[in-house]
């Protein structure tokens, strides 16, 4: 049996250790706890303006299921994971491994790779926009083809996709990295004694030990990507013909809560996406057992 | 053998240079192209470099934007959330790895909570907080969200519990209280990750969107990145400008990155990483 009773200075410790979480215990009350219920709540109301609310139980979600423009954001959202997730750690991979061989300025080449890190989206996403640019952009000079990147339904999310993994790449070979310079150099050796080859190698000793690395970049992606919003703002416009065709979930609910004041529609959204998120975090969370090993 | 491993090198290299060249193509040719005039920057086929350096557009973006103003904004922005990030993190998180308190458990549960859920499930009632106090359009709400970092202390946590128990005990022997055995004993050895925290907030803190956007409609409360939205609001043909105004709004932290790329490079991954 624990007495309940405590000495004074564990008295003493306790209180200092309720003080000093103090101020973050409040502020994530103040600021996640209580609107995270706010935001539930009224994703079951109507916003009648000035903050005030109805309740309405599920009309948000109905109206939601039932209109189009939301179910071809959803599908813009997981078709920029599908072209963003597996491509970029691929990549990533890639240049991980690149920067893992004995090369000269190694650290000059980490330091362009993570550039794209420190610029805001914002400036990043306007020199691709120009770049994209229909009649006048560079890019199609230099494949020599004429495609209205950015507002042509068919390359519109293509188009974002591309800049997003041109900015993560860095980022995520830098974590990749890491993994691979822990690998110790005698599994490599031991094994070349056996005769096997590169691509064996590869798949036999690089993977499986950098797979808790490849593993948080995944789910860090994935979380990432079905969050976008502000590289498609700033490359779409109201104007755009192809807005429909690559407004993310984000993008709605910011347009949907915040333009058009829609807060309970809103909110109803943004339930879905955070529910999509864990949904697709679980899985993985799940899949990892079959690929990721922990105890080489 | 050697022949091998040396064309194997050269193919190396070529790879790198080549990525680096994607990598830096886009910079470049918003810097060239901010130095052109709107019928250059159409010119088909496109010309690579201006016919003269003129600073016409960047007069013309800090006609249009306050940049003096939004530089002042986002500086603001930065070192508010950055200090509170540290003070409270620090704090806390030392509580969580070396102190005993009853509910710290659950306390840190709800850390852990506030991490896993994406942060725009809090934005609306967030943004009703800041109206209904009177503060939309105010440094202040630009940084709310940020006033604790549940990151920063699973972070700092981390780190706390790296340090070896003996070092708080001997602190204790001589005298010092728990406060000032964290404050003058156990947060100085905390220093690298402290700058990572600082690199990691500062650099999120200067490249969001959204929030700027909803709380404050005021220009002369943006921060760069939401001054970027409106110029491009503004103007979609005028793309000489517009890059003069990215330009703008990047340098700053181009300019740390390159003085201190180690810590950004080692901050922002070690943070992200595990």
């Amino acid at each position: 049996m624990k007495t309940r009773k405590l000495s004074a200075a564990a008295r003493r410790e306790e209180n200092w250790g309720w003080i000093m979480v103090a101020p973050t215990i409040i502020g994530l009350f103040v600021l996640n706890i209580w609107p995270f219920i706010q935001t539930i709540y009224t994703s079951f109301c109507e916003h009648l303006g000035f903050g005030h609310y109805r309740f309405i139980g599920i009309q948000n979600y109905t109206d939601m299921f039932s209109n189009t423009e939301f179910w071809k954001a959803t599908w813009n959202t997981v078709w920029f994971c599908v072209l963003t997730v597996p491509v970029g750690m691929i990549l990533a991979l890639f240049v991980a491994m690149l920067l893992n061989t004995k090369v000269k300025f190694k650290g000059g080449f980490r330091t362009i790779f993570f550039l794209p890190l420190v610029c805001a989206p914002a400036a990043v996403a306007m020199v691709w926009q120009w770049i994209f640019n229909g009649e006048y952009g560079i890019l199609n000079q230099i494949l020599g083809t004429n495609i209205q990147w950015i507002t042509n339904p068919s390359t519109a999310v293509l188009a974002v996709a591309i800049v997003s993994v041109w900015s993560s790449v860095g980022y995520d070979a830098v974590l990749l990295l890491a993994g691979l310079q822990n690998i110790p150099k005698t599994l490599y050796e031991a094994n070349s004694i056996d005769g096997a080859g590169k691509i064996r190698q590869f798949f036999t000793i690089t993977v499986p030990m950098i797979s808790p690395s490849l593993f948080s970049v995944l789910i860090m992606r994935l979380m990432a990507s079905m969050k976008v919003y502000d590289l498609i703002y700033m490359m779409s416009d109201e104007t755009n013909p192809a807005m429909a065709d690559m407004q993310s979930l984000m993008y709605l609910f910011y347009r949907s809560s915040f333009v058009a004041g829609d807060r309970g529609y809103g909110s109803a959204i943004v339930i879905w996406t955070v529910s999509l998120i864990l949904l697709v975090t679980l899985v993985q969370f799940w899949g990892q057992k079959k690929w990721v090993t922990y105890d080489i | 053998m050697k022949r091998s491993s040396k064309s194997g090198k050269a193919i190396v290299y070529a790879l790198l240079i080549l990525g680096s060249v994607i990598m830096i193509f886009p910079f470049l040719w918003m810097f060239f192209t901010s130095f052109k005039t709107v019928p250059e920057s159409m010119s088909i086929p496109a010309t690579i470099l201006p016919s003269a350096f003129r600073p016409d557009k960047y007069k013309e973006v800090l006609e249009k934007l306050p940049f003096l103003r939004l530089y002042w904004n986002t500086i603001l922005l930065v070192f508010f959330r950055v200090i509170c990030a540290v003070a409270f993190s620090s704090m806390a998180g030392y509580a969580f790895a070396k102190l005993k308190f009853r509910g710290k458990g659950l306390l840190f549960t709800i850390v852990l909570m506030q991490m896993s859920l994406p942060s725009q499930i809090f934005l609306i009632p967030q943004y009703q907080m800041v109206a209904k106090l009177g503060m939309a359009n105010t440094i202040f709400a630009l940084v709310f969200p940020g006033l604790v970092s549940a990151f920063g202390v699973f972070f700092l946590r981390q780190t706390y519990l790296s340090i070896p128990e003996e070092i708080g005990e001997a602190a204790y022997l001589d005298g010092c209280n728990q406060w000032q055995t964290f404050y003058k004993v156990m947060f100085p050895l905390t220093g690298t990750s402290v700058a990572a925290l600082t690199i990691f907030t500062a650099v999120f803190a200067y490249g969001d969107l959204m929030w700027p956007q909803i709380v404050n409609n005021d220009v002369t409360k943006f921060t760069l990145s939401a001054g970027l939205a409106t110029l491009r609001g503004m103007n979609t043909t005028d793309f000489p400008m517009l890059m003069a105004g990215s330009l703008l709004a990047m340098l700053p932290m181009v300019i740390l990155y390159l003085i201190f790329q180690r810590q950004f490079v080692e901050g922002i991954a070690g943070t992200g990483g595990k």
